[in-house]
């Protein structure tokens, strides 16, 4: 049944897909996935903090991202981005801002939300009796917290910390809506231009769907070398 | 000077109050066992002595430092007093080296090797060298337990607080870390434990504090609590815990 069908259109264009495409799509993915985890672990710091500015700007910062829908960010960020950077560096017209990295900060800032949420949950499951032990030896707030406390969270929470890794990166696929060509947008312009719609979107599943498996399965062996000994 | 100080110190969660009007002190080389029924604030006092929980009445003073002052370097106070918890609290994603080497050379800017060595040092006096690269998880709760008072014990402190170091272990563990903090009470360690194990007050305290409802209800020497106690809630509890 598959006799119609020309899957030579991907080996042709094999190298536009991957190094235009996929390129951008992993480079994207790899600067959020550190970005994300930082800035969400610094939210998640003060959504915690006793500190009560601190954790009323974190709690809004998180429901605000949670509740709006990627897409929309996307745009918001896009648009309004060249603004904030004007009036940041005061420069009287927008700052012109790369597609590329406005994604960048878009992304970043979005998942961070997640991210944090996440790193909340991680940071809390850590007994009080761990911190206690860490003030007690002398270690002050940060120490106790970057050698105590986020090891040990950040260890607890690796499998959702994947989860949510995997939905963000199969997200970056809507940077389309920027003209942004990613993996997904490579594909996408070679189906239209040959007219070999259901080829590429197969591949493009197929390829999506192998690197899930792979990173699932690399972070499961990182995760059983790192798991805490109990 | 007394190496410890408490003086009319009194602390509330929210409106219940878990401390009335506590004053007592601990001398130098002293051994002092607190101990009373659970929710008597025991435990919310001992963590009192070092900051752990905040009291809001009162005054609690280290070695000549005030340790409710917002001006005092927490951290640094901290680090001299040494405290080993009912859990244990050894971290669980470090090995037992790693655990004794921390803060030694975080707080107190040891050289690394030098942290190691001293680590291992007291690793070795309490009786679990080879125990050196194991991870909390794999060992006993009462090697975990000598290895927290290990820990301590490499940063040099000037006193040492115990929160029932036993409460949490199987009854056969139980001697081998009491045994360590005889041995360092006859080192003349500054001592102030919180326990239920009267066997080891009898052997090893100077003195006992009993306390009741947030009050320290007696305060007197090993002789006179064991002889006869003046309270007569004391009385009960000894009554309770010694016919066991």
């Amino acid at each position: 049944m598959f006799g119609q069908f020309d899957f030579g259109v991907i080996t042709r264009n094999l190298p536009y897909l991957i190094k235009v495409g996929m390129a951008f799509t992993i480079e994207l993915t790899i600067l959020v996935i550190v970005l994300g985890i930082v800035f969400g672990t610094l939210l998640a710091m003060m959504r915690l903090s006793s500190i009560k500015v601190l954790s009323a700007f974190a709690t809004a910062y998180i429901n605000l991202m949670r509740s709006v829908p990627l897409v929309l960010v996307i745009f918001w960020f896009y648009f309004l981005v060249p603004y904030i950077g004007a009036w940041i560096i005061r420069s009287p017209t927008p700052v012109r801002v790369g597609a590329f990295l406005s994604s960048v900060i878009t992304y970043s800032m979005f998942e961070a939300a997640y991210y944090a949420e996440i790193m909340r949950a991680g940071i809390q499951s850590i007994p009080r009796g761990q911190v206690w032990a860490g003030y007690a030896l002398g270690l002050n707030y940060w120490q106790t917290t970057a050698r105590i406390v986020l090891p040990q969270a950040f260890r607890n929470m690796v499998p959702i910390l994947l989860t949510q890794t995997i939905v963000m990166f199969q997200d970056t696929s809507l940077v389309y809506v920027l003209s942004i060509t990613d993996f997904l947008g490579a594909a996408s312009k070679i189906a239209e231009r040959d007219g070999r719609y259901v080829e590429m979107y197969i591949f493009a599943a197929v390829v999506y769907f192998v690197i899930c498996v792979v990173i699932s399965f690399l972070v499961r062996r990182l995760q059983r070398r790192i798991a805490i000994i109990r | 000077m007394a190496m410890i100080e408490i003086r009319n110190v009194s602390k509330w969660y929210g409106s219940f109050q878990v401390l009335t009007d506590c004053t007592t002190s601990v001398e130098k080389g002293e051994v002092i066992v607190v101990c009373g029924p659970s929710g008597s604030g025991k435990s919310t006092l001992i963590k009192a002595v070092n900051a752990l929980e905040p009291v809001q009445k009162g005054e609690i003073v280290v070695d000549g430092v005030k340790v409710n002052d917002p001006k005092t370097n927490l951290p640094k106070l901290r680090a001299r007093v040494g405290m080993v918890f009912q859990h244990f609290e050894l971290f669980p994603h470090l090995t037992v080296r790693q655990n004794l080497s921390l803060a030694q050379a975080l707080v107190l800017g040891r050289p690394q090797h030098e942290a190691d060595e001293r680590g291992l040092k007291y690793l070795d006096r309490v009786g679990l060298i080879d125990q050196k690269d194991k991870f909390p998880g794999q060992l006993s709760g009462g090697q975990q337990q000598r290895v927290a008072i290990a820990r301590a014990l490499s940063m040099d402190p000037i006193c040492m607080l115990f929160d029932e170091p036993t409460s949490a272990l199987d009854p056969e563990m139980i001697n081998e870390v009491l045994e360590v903090m005889q041995k360092l009470a006859t080192e003349g360690m500054t001592m102030m434990v919180v326990t239920h194990e009267m066997g080891f007050a009898n052997r090893v305290a100077n003195r006992v504090i009993f306390m009741d409802a947030g009050h320290i209800v007696e305060d007197a020497s090993k002789a006179e609590f064991f002889g006869k106690p003046r309270s007569e809630r004391a009385q009960q509890f000894l009554a309770k815990i010694l016919h066991h």
